[in-house]
């Protein structure tokens, strides 16, 4: 609808110009070239995943799968890659991690908009200026500070400092500031509401929008999170998948192709199956986060 | 009148910011003051919890800037970043420009952007783990497609070569990104106002001229933010480099200062002190970096308006002055 719309409304306009034809071809085969680079990676790597070492040395590149899928499972588990204790720390990880920051994002976002304190004002400009620190380069105080507390296996350490995540709060707050009424909360408080069942009942559904959008972000990002696991992390059976991975790169799978072609495919699939569900929504949020932040 | 609807209720906006502040205090804060004191100390060694201060307290900070790894280190940060943000945010335009010139109607916009956004979704450490697959010796696939199509003869190894290694990283990078920077700046592009666009059409603009005197201009602040965050990622780079060739690449050509400082703190003799005193270093020049491009690339306009008012409220106070001067003059 809005589409005819709109051309009906530019048409008079547009037909004075006149556009070459030969730039919109070549403006659809760059797509295609550029589409071919994104997925190509991943088809070698799904079909790759079912042939045999043998197969692809002969021939590295194929579009047809095989059927050595199993046998290079077999290869892969008998050694030290295990998915399963690796998908199941990463779902641990990034499930508490995206609770954590939502609940309490939200929540902070809420004492900023709903009340009137003293140092409410400092306090949104001390979030909104370390935004921009970038962790990392604080993870050797904070090992120091993990190790000290003998809790360098421990996956609530990689858990709980995400209460603290301030990118998430600024962008909480500014959504909230449009979507939830002072009035709203006024009539809950004359109900007889209390501040956090007004809160959980009333605030947080309304934020719903922004809790999805933030909430899939949250868990891609410590799904994906190399860096800080990698640190505190020694202990093989605490191991998160992206150090799972790692692990294909070195000596023990060196020959092993089809397996290590397997082991990335058990990584990325569940990621790009989710993605493709969702991607109008991630696609949506990357856009609103920019327009936002 | 609104701050009598507020009273009473203020203790809860302390309750409600707490946990914030505590988690910050316990998680970033204390580790960023503990590694600001660690680079000024002696601290050591693998099981090494305490430490002295040292005698000359920027030791390491001179040992860091002297060390020729870390100097290298810093120059390959630089090059692999520039080199991959020139052609993303440039792939990245000229996309944009296609796909929001209403001229051309580019069909299947959605599908293109979820297909050019999908790498960056993927997990960075099974994507550099892929990659080196892709680009393996002697019968990786990158080395049979070349093959095939006889553009090389003998299979080439690309993970043993400096700027190979160097160059795979960088398209590695931009393969990642620029679905990214090409959704953000499209939505920015949505985001102008249409009748501007319909205006500039109506004086006969070329798709060019549109292009660069219209839509550019009113990116400004989306490509400062795009800017902004692709610099600080890039000066953390680590993931890709790290597992795509191990231990910084032959003769070190793929090594950025996030792997040096990781090695320096957690293989060979654990030197904490050293790694942090280059984490601070690093930690330096992003603020600096950062507050630089916000100031040069801030919008003028608005700066422009905030100084006139700043003025007019100047005079105003002046004339106030001077007319209260006046009247008290004018009463004797």
């Amino acid at each position: 609808m809005a589409d005819t719309e709109k051309k009906i409304k530019v048409a008079p306009v547009a037909k004075k110009v006149n556009h070459n034809p030969a730039l919109k071809v070549v403006i659809y085969i760059v797509c295609i070239i550029l589409t071919l680079l994104s997925i190509m990676p991943f088809v070698i790597m799904l079909v790759n995943a079912t042939r045999s070492t043998n197969e692809i040395q002969a021939h590295a590149v194929s579009l047809i799968p095989s059927k050595y899928f199993f046998n290079n499972l077999k290869i892969l588990t008998s050694k030290s890659f295990d998915p399963k204790v690796g998908f199941m720390n990463s779902m641990i990880v990034s499930v508490g991690c995206t609770v954590l920051s939502i609940y309490f994002s939200t929540l902070t976002a809420y004492g900023l908009v709903i009340y009137d304190w003293k140092l409410k004002n400092a306090a949104f400009r001390f979030i909104m200026a370390v935004m921009m620190i970038p962790a990392q380069l604080t993870t050797i105080g904070f090992y120091q500070m993990v190790y000290k507390i003998h809790m360098t296996n421990h996956l609530s350490m990689l858990i709980i400092p995400a209460i603290a995540n301030s990118s998430m709060v600024f962008f909480m707050r500014q959504y909230m500031v449009g979507a939830l009424p002072y009035e709203l909360v006024q009539a809950a408080r004359i109900d007889g509401g209390k501040e956090f069942y007004i809160y959980n009942k009333i605030a947080l559904p309304i934020m719903k929008p922004a809790i999805a959008t933030q909430a899939i972000f949250s868990f891609v990002t410590s799904w994906n999170n190399l860096f800080t696991p990698m640190i505190l992390l020694t202990d093989q059976k605490k191991y998160t998948l992206p150090i799972m991975v790692s692990l294909l790169r070195g000596d023990i799978y060196r020959t092993e192709f089809g397996s290590i072609y397997l082991g990335l495919s058990m990584t990325a699939l569940p990621l790009i199956i989710v993605y493709l569900i969702l991607s109008k929504y991630i696609i949506a949020g990357v856009a609103l986060g920019s327009v936002k932040g | 009148m609104k701050k009598d609807k507020f009273k009473g209720y203020a203790k809860w906006g302390y309750i409600f910011c707490i946990p914030f502040f505590l988690a910050y205090a316990i998680f970033q804060l204390y580790p960023t003051v503990y590694t600001i004191i660690i680079g000024f100390t002696d601290l050591k060694g693998v099981t090494t919890t305490t430490f002295h201060f040292l005698k000359n307290p920027f030791e390491n900070y001179s040992f860091i800037l002297g060390n020729s790894m870390f100097r290298k280190a810093f120059g390959n940060t630089i090059k692999l970043w520039v080199c991959n943000f020139i052609p993303q945010i440039s792939l990245a335009l000229l996309l944009t420009a296609w796909f929001t010139d209403r001229r051309f109607k580019i069909r299947g916009q959605g599908f293109f952007k979820v297909i050019f956004y999908l790498p960056n979704i993927i997990t960075a450490a099974t994507v550099a783990i892929l990659f080196s697959a892709l680009f393996g010796f002697p019968m990786g696939p990158v080395n049979d497609i070349l093959q095939n199509l006889g553009l090389i003869k003998e299979p080439y190894n690309f993970l043993i070569k400096k700027h190979a290694s160097q160059y795979i990283v960088m398209f590695i990078q931009t393969w990642q990104w620029y679905g990214y920077t090409t959704v953000i700046l499209i939505s920015g592009v949505l985001g102008i106002s249409t009748e501007i666009f319909e205006a500039a059409e109506v004086d006969g603009a070329s798709g060019w001229q549109t292009f660069w005197l219209i839509t550019i201009p009113n990116l400004k602040t989306i490509l400062l933010f795009t800017l902004v965050t692709s610099l600080i990622g890039g000066l953390n780079m680590f993931d890709i480099p790290q597992l795509f060739v191990f231990g910084g690449g032959p003769d070190n050509a793929t090594m950025t200062t996030n792997i040096f400082i990781y090695n320096q703190a957690f293989k060979g003799s654990y030197q904490y002190n050293k790694a942090s005193a280059a984490s601070m270093i690093m930690f330096v020049i992003i603020v600096v970096v950062s507050a630089i491009l916000f100031y040069l690339l801030r919008d003028k306009d608005e700066a422009a308006l905030e100084r006139i008012k700043k003025e007019a409220s100047k005079a105003k106070k002046q004339r106030d002055k001077e007319a209260a001067k006046a009247s008290a003059s004018a009463g004797e």
